[in-house]
Order: structure tokens, then C-alpha cells, then sequence
């Protein structure tokens, strides 16, 4: 490939005072492809994905978007690079409607009344609470919204944290096919953080493991969701 | 294996320790020094009184109040009325003084512990101004604005004639000082202090613990409430004065601001806002007097530093002078200890980072 | 009866001016979750640089949009300065920045203008309207302040709800990080959410100043309602700002005229833990208080 990866991260580390909670991740994410990110709770997965956007300074090692250094920028600036991330819990603003959700996160880009309806064509069941605030919202539906969102800027880059968490199995796989859906059809680059290792690498194109925030596998997700003794060690199933 | 000195181990003993100390150490100063810092002695433990309670409930159980001025006008009040007119002795009437800030603090506590944040800020702003003008309302009894007029209290004859009457008025107000840092040491180290420290960091797992959440909190407002009485019934005897003009909003606003330049719940740190509180207004005087600046400019500098002293504390020291003495400390502890390590020696247990009560 | 007509009519004013400076309290609570105890002390300071205006060109007008001018420029600055290092600290620093920045600028201001407190000028006309041969307590000027208060209640509201701007400035006081996440300059909302409180503190300043004469602690006491008619509403609540400051300046007013002036402040007081006691969350409260 010519084209620079989309996603670029070399040796990045993130410290929390004495504690190193990303300890040299290097991974790249291509255009129109996912990764998944995956081990149990505390490896480091949500300290990679905040370190990634700017919401928390990293130490040392490179971030790229779109080729473009991005670390050490405020996160409103990296998001204004083509990065876009659906935080963990949805961070949905509850006291806003679902409308004024969505056009906030097409704002610094200038979305139109298109992007709005693009938004609600991809998932109808907005479009009925469209006026209603979205704290009446239920899990499934704050995650649509969240997702639809972070479209609403057009985004290059798509982190996801934890999207399945809280959700009804059956409404959780649908997320995922939906996920691996807009990578293919947007060419979004999309870096996916799951506890749920089997649900997440059944969409993925590529995994990466992490474990006390080191990059202990990375592979293929097929390879990976083929590797019995990693996935008994790590991803627990 | 015995040590030089044996740090007691019981929380009772260590207090009564750190108050006996204490007096002994206000004794020495008040022997050496002149009648007008005997009597700064005595504003500042006054001040210290009042600032060691307003430190733990703000500090420990995490209430801020901005109507502790108000708590001790009720003490000077009480003291004016009592030694005035009902001709009580001067330690009664302080005991009193204490007794009917607790009360006081019962009532504005229970409203108290109903409310969070800046909701009980605003009902303690709105107690600082409103109760003294109670005073001028009820002129007949309290004296209206020109408040209530003490006779100084009389030296016990035992102490000789020419016993100075401010050194007198340091000792009572130290007397009174040691035993509130016996109280307020032993309720910090005690399970009631425990439980203030829980409430504030999480209320509701508190309360899941099965603390009551407004019984404890009333408690700590009724022992601050009581440290205001008592420091000012003390105001009241070393002023000789109880009027509204020494209880406005600026009282209340000033506690507050000592005991955040000390650091919140710490006592010591009530130590270094009482002297703030003291020393401060006097040195500023000194400075606008010494550059000859014209009336309007030198009228208002004490304030204006008070007010940038204020802003440049919390931007630079945010744990206040307390806070920032103990990272020098730990800082120093570590750079020993690690010493220690290099030197083969086993070293004894972490750093005091976290513990705050000292 | 008149007396009591008067007495509202009084009320409703002085409430105005409450409600404003209890608006410029929410506003900023609202943004940056900090009660700016030093808003008395920034109108304080317009105000003065108004009655110099006035004093040096004879308009009022003029002074009266300097002083606006002057108020966006000066909470822009103190938020810019001071408020961003204590911002997402503590809430009791961000206090004690706000009580310190109070006493400097009354210091600051009577160093500069002295401490004798000097007339100002009214709008309008303060003799009363008569009515079938009485003569009410409310007078063209009162009318302005209503007017003018409520209008710019009502383009707040308008501004909050309808514009993408005001989209902006709602995010980034509910959820800052999340709004970052959607490329919200959450830092530029702030400052501009101190800038129009600070403009609405001092119009409030300027709307006042006629009765409570200008000096440095003069407007302490419209701080102390203001707070008050914010709390009482519920500090996260525009409209309840409104409401309670003509509550409570209702209250006040009858309070004074049947019971005497010097009652005032605790009836304010009694008024305010009545309600907090029934509501903690202030009248308007119909979620619990934010958690973070």
C-alpha cells in the first residue's frame, strides 16, 4: 500500500504517575478495515483509546492520522484531523435531544441537513425520537446515537470503546455487523476495544492483544480466534 | 529495644500529649512576649479555636460554610450578655458561650445535612448576614449597632498585681484552645472521625455501610458550631466589645480563606490561618505606612493583598501551606529513605501520602 | 391596599435585578460549575467605569454600553486568567480564587475611585406613574428595568435553544470531555459563557446603581439576593433564576415595608431554607444534582 495506513501508532506509552498503563503499543489500522483490541479489564485498552484522541497525555511514541502527527494536540484538534471516537458508556448527552446530539457532532465540520437524514436513514429508530431527550434513549438506541454521531463529522478514524458493553446479546451483534458494515462501505478505519474477544474478532480484520498494556499477539483475527492456548490465556473463551 | 521516648499508643494519651505540649509551649511565649503581642497571642488563639473546628468540618467531613461568623457572634453575644448583665465569671460564661454555639449548630446542622455544595453555602451566606442583624432589630437586648460593652474579666488576685491583663486573656483563650485540640484530635483519629472521612468521599456507599449520613455530619457542624461559640466569647472578652460590626460577611469569608491557606482538615494547619489571620492586617499596615501611600490608596492595600494573597495561594498551593510543608517533607523522607535502600537497610513503612489529619 | 399594590409593584423591580444577577451566577454555574462570588465585585467595577463615562460625556447611553462592553471584557479576562487553573479542581479553590478576586477588585476599586459611595443616574424617569389621582412606587424607570431584564432573559433562552453556538455551550457545560470528543472548543465556550455573565451582572450593576449608590461594597448586598434568587431557583436552572429573583424580591419587598428594613436579609434567609428544605436541588430542580 502507497497510501499511508490511516491509523498509525508506534511505541506509544501512557503513564498514570507510577503506573504504565500503555507500555509500547505499535499498531496501524488501513482504510475500510477493523481491528479489534482486545484483553481483560485493566490491560490498557481505554487508557490506548483516550491516549489516541488527546483526552489523556501520553509519554512517549507516535500517533498518526491520515499521516499526520497528532499527539500532543488538543483532542478537539485531533478530531478536527479525521478522527472520531464513540467513548465508553456511549457518552450520550442525556439532557440534549437526539437531534441536537447529532448535529453536535457535525458541527465543526458543518454538516447539512444531509448528513442529519444520512443519519437517520442508517438508523431508523432515531428518527422517531428525534426531539426526545436522549436520556429517555435505551441502550441500544444510545449506542446507535453515538455511533451516528460520531459519522456526523465524517471521520477517517473511528475508535470504538466498549460498544457491546451493556447491551443485549442480540442487539449487541447487530452493532457489530453494523460496525463492520460502515468500515466497508465508508472506508473507515475503525479500532474496536471489546472485552467480548469472540464477538469482536468475528468482524475484525485484524486483532491485537493487549495484557498490562503490551502488545502481547497481534494477528489476523482469524488467526487469532484460531489460536486455542491465546484465546484460553487472554481472551477467555 | 526501648526507645529515648515512647510515642503513646492510645489516640486518648497521644491527644492529651499534643495539648499539654501545646500549652506549654503557649505559656513560654506568652512569658517572653510584650502586652501587644500577648494580646495578638490571644486574637490568634481565639482565631485558632474558632478555624480548628471550621478545618474539620470542612476538611474531614467535606461541609463548607460560609456562616461561622455568625456561630461566633452568637458566642460573643452569649459572653455579653452573661458577664454583663447577669454578672456570670468569665469561665462559665464561655462554657455557655460553647453550649449555646452547639445548640446553635444542632439547628443549622440538621438544615445543614440536608444540603450539598453550593446550596449550603448559599444558606450559611445568607445565615452571616441575616443573624446579626438580628442585633439591630432587637436593639433593646442586644445593643443595636453599637453592641454590647464588656468589663475586662479581673486577674485572679493568686497571679500578682501587676499581671498583665493581656497575657491573662492568651492564657484563657489557650486554656480554651487545648482543650478543643484534645476534643477535636481525639474525634479526628476516633471511628466518628472514620465516619465523617467516609461520608465525605462517598455518601451513599456510606450510608450502604449503614452510617447515618445526617446524624454524623449534624455532629460535625454541632462541634465547629461549639469551637465558634467558644472562640467567640473569647472575641468578645478580648475585644471587651460584642457589636455587629466585628460579625460581618468579611469574619466569615476570612475564617474560610485560613483555613484553606492552612489546608483543609488539618489542624495544624488552623495554627498557620490564625496567624494569617493575625499577623497579616498588622504587617500590611506596616508596608502602606512605610511607602507613604496617599489615604485612599493605603485604606484599601491591606485588602487588596489580602485579596491577591488569596488568589496567588490557591493558584500556586492549592493543599494550602500545610499541604505544601508536607510534600517538602515527604520529599524529604524519600530522598532518606532512599538512602536507606542504597545503604542495605530495611526501611520502615510508605510515605504519609493521603493521611491528612495531623 | 395601595401600599400593598406598591409594595409588589416595588417587589417586581427590585426582583428584576435580583433575577439578573442570579441569571449571570446560573450562567456560570452552568458552564464551569463554579458560584462566581466575585460577580459582585466585576458589575461593581463596570458600574464605575459607567458613572465615569457618564460623568466625562454627559450620555448615559453610553455609559451604559461601555459598562455592557466593559463586562464582556472583563469576565472573558477572568476566566481566561484566573478561573481556567481552578477549573475541573477542587470546587472549595475555585471559592476562595472567587472571594479573593471579590476583595481585590473592592480594594483595587477604592484605591482607584476612593470609598465614598457617589450617585448615579436612572434610565429613566423615577417619579412614579399616577394613576386615578395616586401616585404608585413604580416609575418609567421601573418599567425599563422589567423590560430590559426580561428581554434579555429571553434572548439568552433564545440563544441557548436555537443557535448552533448556543448548542455548543450547552455540550460543553453537560459533558466537556464529550463535547471534545465531537471538536467543541469547549475552552472558547467557557470563556464566552463567563463573557455573557458578566455582560448580564452588569446590567444588573448599572439597573441598580441609582438606589444603592456607587462604591466598593455597595453592591454587596444585591450579590447576597442575587446568590440567594440563584439558589432558590436552582442553581441549574435559567428560569428559575427569573423566578426567584422576583420571588424573592417580592418577599423582601413586603417584609420591608410591613416589618421593617433591617429584617430583610433573614427573611431572605428563611425564605431560602424553607425551600431548600422541601427542595435541595432549589424550586426548579427535576433531576438530582450532576454527579461526576
Amino acid at each position: 500500500m502507497s497510501a499511508p495506513a490511516a491509523l498509525e501508532i508506534e511505541d506509544l506509552c501512557t503513564d498514570y504517575g507510577p503506573v504504565r498503563a500503555v507500555d509500547g503499543v505499535t499498531l496501524t489500522v488501513a482504510q475500510g478495515s477493523v481491528t479489534a483490541v482486545l484483553g481483560a479489564n485493566g490491560a490498557g485498552k481505554t487508557s490506548l483509546l483516550r491516549t489516541i484522541s488527546g483526552l489523556q497525555a501520553a509519554s512517549a511514541g507516535r500517533v498518526r492520522v491520515r499521516g499526520r502527527d497528532v499527539l500532543g494536540l488538543a483532542v478537539e484538534d485531533v478530531v478536527r484531523g479525521g478522527l472520531a471516537q464513540v467513548p465508553e458508556g456511549r457518552g450520550v448527552i442525556t439532557e440534549l435531544s437526539t437531534e441536537e446530539n447529532l448535529r453536535l457532532g457535525g458541527l465543526w465540520r458543518g454538516a447539512d441537513a444531509a448528513a442529519l437524514e444520512d443519519a437517520y436513514s442508517l438508523f431508523p429508530p432515531l428518527r422517531e425520537r428525534r426531539s426526545q431527550a436522549a436520556g429517555s434513549l435505551s441502550g441500544g438506541e444510545r449506542q446507535m446515537l453515538s455511533i451516528a454521531r460520531a459519522l456526523m463529522a465524517a471521520p477517517q478514524v473511528l475508535l470504538l470503546d466498549e460498544p457491546s458493553l451493556g447491551l443485549a446479546p442480540m442487539i449487541a451483534a447487530q452493532i457489530m455487523q453494523l460496525i463492520r458494515g460502515l468500515a466497508a462501505e465508508r472506508g473507515l478505519a475503525v479500532l474496536l476495544v471489546e472485552q467480548n474477544a469472540r464477538s469482536a474478532l468475528s468482524i475484525a480484520d485484524r486483532g491485537v492483544v493487549l495484557n498490562l498494556g503490551r502488545v502481547v499477539a497481534a494477528d489476523d483475527a482469524a488467526a487469532l480466534a484460531a489460536d486455542e492456548s491465546l484465546r484460553k490465556a487472554y481472551l477467555g473463551f | 529495644m526501648s526507645a529515648l521516648v515512647r510515642v503513646p499508643r492510645s489516640t486518648l494519651a497521644r491527644s492529651l500529649g499534643l495539648a499539654l505540649a501545646g500549652g506549654a509551649a503557649l505559656l513560654v511565649a506568652s512569658e517572653l512576649l510584650g502586652s501587644y503581642q500577648d494580646l495578638q497571642l490571644a486574637s490568634g488563639t481565639y482565631y485558632f479555636i474558632v478555624l480548628a473546628g471550621l478545618t474539620m468540618l470542612t476538611g474531614l467531613s467535606g461541609q463548607i460554610s460560609l456562616g461561622h461568623g455568625a456561630l461566633m457572634a452568637v458566642g460573643a453575644y452569649t459572653v455579653a450578655l452573661l458577664v454583663g448583665n447577669e454578672h456570670w465569671a468569665l469561665v462559665p460564661a464561655l462554657a455557655a458561650a460553647t453550649a449555646v454555639g452547639a445548640a446553635v449548630g444542632v439547628a443549622v446542622g440538621a438544615a445543614a445535612s440536608r444540603l450539598r455544595g453550593p446550596y449550603l453555602a448559599g444558606a450559611t451566606l445568607a445565615l452571616a448576614i441575616g443573624l446579626p442583624a438580628l442585633a439591630e432589630k432587637y436593639s433593646g437586648t442586644f445593643g443595636g449597632a453599637n453592641g454590647l460593652v464588656i468589663n475586662p474579666p479581673a486577674v485572679p488576685a493568686g497571679l500578682g498585681v501587676s499581671f498583665p491583663l493581656e497575657r491573662w486573656e492568651a492564657w484563657i483563650a489557650g486554656a480554651g484552645a487545648l482543650v478543643v485540640v484534645f476534643v477535636i484530635n481525639n474525634l479526628v483519629r476516633s471511628g466518628v472521625g472514620r465516619s465523617l472521612r467516609a461520608v465525605r468521599d462517598d455518601e451513599i456507599a456510606a450510608s450502604l455501610c449503614g452510617l447515618h449520613v445526617g446524624r454524623v455530619q449534624t455532629l460535625a457542624f454541632v462541634v465547629s458550631a461549639a469551637c465558634a461559640g467558644l472562640g467567640g466569647g473569647m472575641l468578645a472578652v478580648v475585644l471587651q466589645l460584642a457589636a455587629p460590626g466585628a460579625f460581618q460577611l468579611q469574619l466569615s469569608l476570612s475564617l474560610l480563606t485560613a483555613i484553606v491557606l492552612g489546608g483543609l482538615g488539618s489542624q495544624l494547619g488552623a495554627i498557620w490561618g490564625a496567624a494569617v489571620l493575625v499577623l497579616l492586617p498588622t504587617w500590611t499596615e506596616h508596608l502602606s505606612h512605610s511607602f507613604s501611600l496617599s489615604q485612599q490608596v493605603s485604606a484599601n492595600l491591606p485588602l487588596a493583598i489580602y485579596g491577591a494573597v488569596l488568589i496567588g495561594a490557591m493558584l500556586v498551593w492549592p493543599s494550602g501551606i500545610q499541604g505544601a510543608l508536607r510534600r517538602i517533607y515527604a520529599a524529604a523522607r524519600r530522598s532518606s529513605v532512599g538512602l536507606k535502600r542504597l545503604e542495605g537497610n530495611p526501611t520502615s513503612g510508605s510515605g504519609g501520602a493521603g493521611n491528612e489529619s495531623n | 391596599m395601595t401600599r400593598f399594590i406598591d409594595l409588589t409593584l416595588n417587589g417586581i423591580s427590585t426582583g428584576a435585578v435580583y433575577a439578573a444577577v442570579a441569571l449571570a451566577l446560573v450562567m456560570i454555574w452552568r458552564a464551569t460549575r463554579i458560584v462566581n462570588f466575585a460577580q459582585g465585585g466585576m458589575l461593581m467595577i463596570t458600574t464605575f467605569i459607567a458613572s465615569d463615562v457618564i460623568g466625562s460625556t454627559g450620555s448615559y447611553w453610553l455609559g451604559f454600553f461601555v459598562a455592557l462592553a466593559c463586562g464582556l471584557v472583563l469576565g472573558a479576562l477572568v476566566e481566561r486568567v484566573l478561573i481556567r487553573r481552578v477549573e475541573g479542581g477542587p470546587p472549595l479553590n475555585a471559592v476562595i480564587v472567587a472571594l479573593g478576586l471579590l476583595i481585590l477588585l473592592e480594594a483595587v476599586a477604592g484605591m482607584i475611585w476612593g470609598n465614598t459611595p457617589r450617585s448615579f443616574p436612572p434610565a429613566f424617569s423615577i417619579r412614579g406613574y399616577d394613576v386615578g389621582g395616586t401616585r404608585l412606587l413604580f416609575a418609567p424607570n421601573d418599567t425599563f428595568t422589567v423590560l430590559v431584564v426580561l428581554g434579555v432573559a429571553v434572548a439568552l433562552w433564545l440563544l441557548f435553544r436555537f443557535t448552533d453556538l448556543g448548542l455548543r455551550m450547552r455540550a460543553s457545560a453537560l459533558a466537556p470531555e464529550v463535547a471534545r470528543l465531537l471538536g467543541v472548543r469547549v475552552g472558547r465556550m467557557f470563556t464566552l459563557g463567563w463573557a455573557l455573565a458578566a455582560l448580564v451582572g452588569s446590567l444588573a450593576g448599572v439597573l441598580v446603581a441609582p438606589s444603592v449608590f456607587v462604591g466598593p461594597s455597595q453592591f454587596d448586598p444585591v450579590l447576597i439576593f442575587g446568590f440567594t434568587a440563584a439558589v432558590l431557583g436552582g442553581l441549574d436552572s435559567p428560569p428559575g433564576a427569573v423566578v426567584g429573583g422576583v420571588v424573592l424580591g417580592l418577599v423582601l419587598s413586603y417584609v420591608s415595608g410591613y416589618e421593617g428594613a433591617s429584617l430583610v436579609t433573614l427573611a431572605a434567609l428563611v425564605v431560602l431554607v424553607a425551600v431548600l428544605m422541601v427542595r435541595p436541588g432549589g424550586l426548579f430542580s427535576t433531576r438530582r444534582e450532576r454527579r461526576v
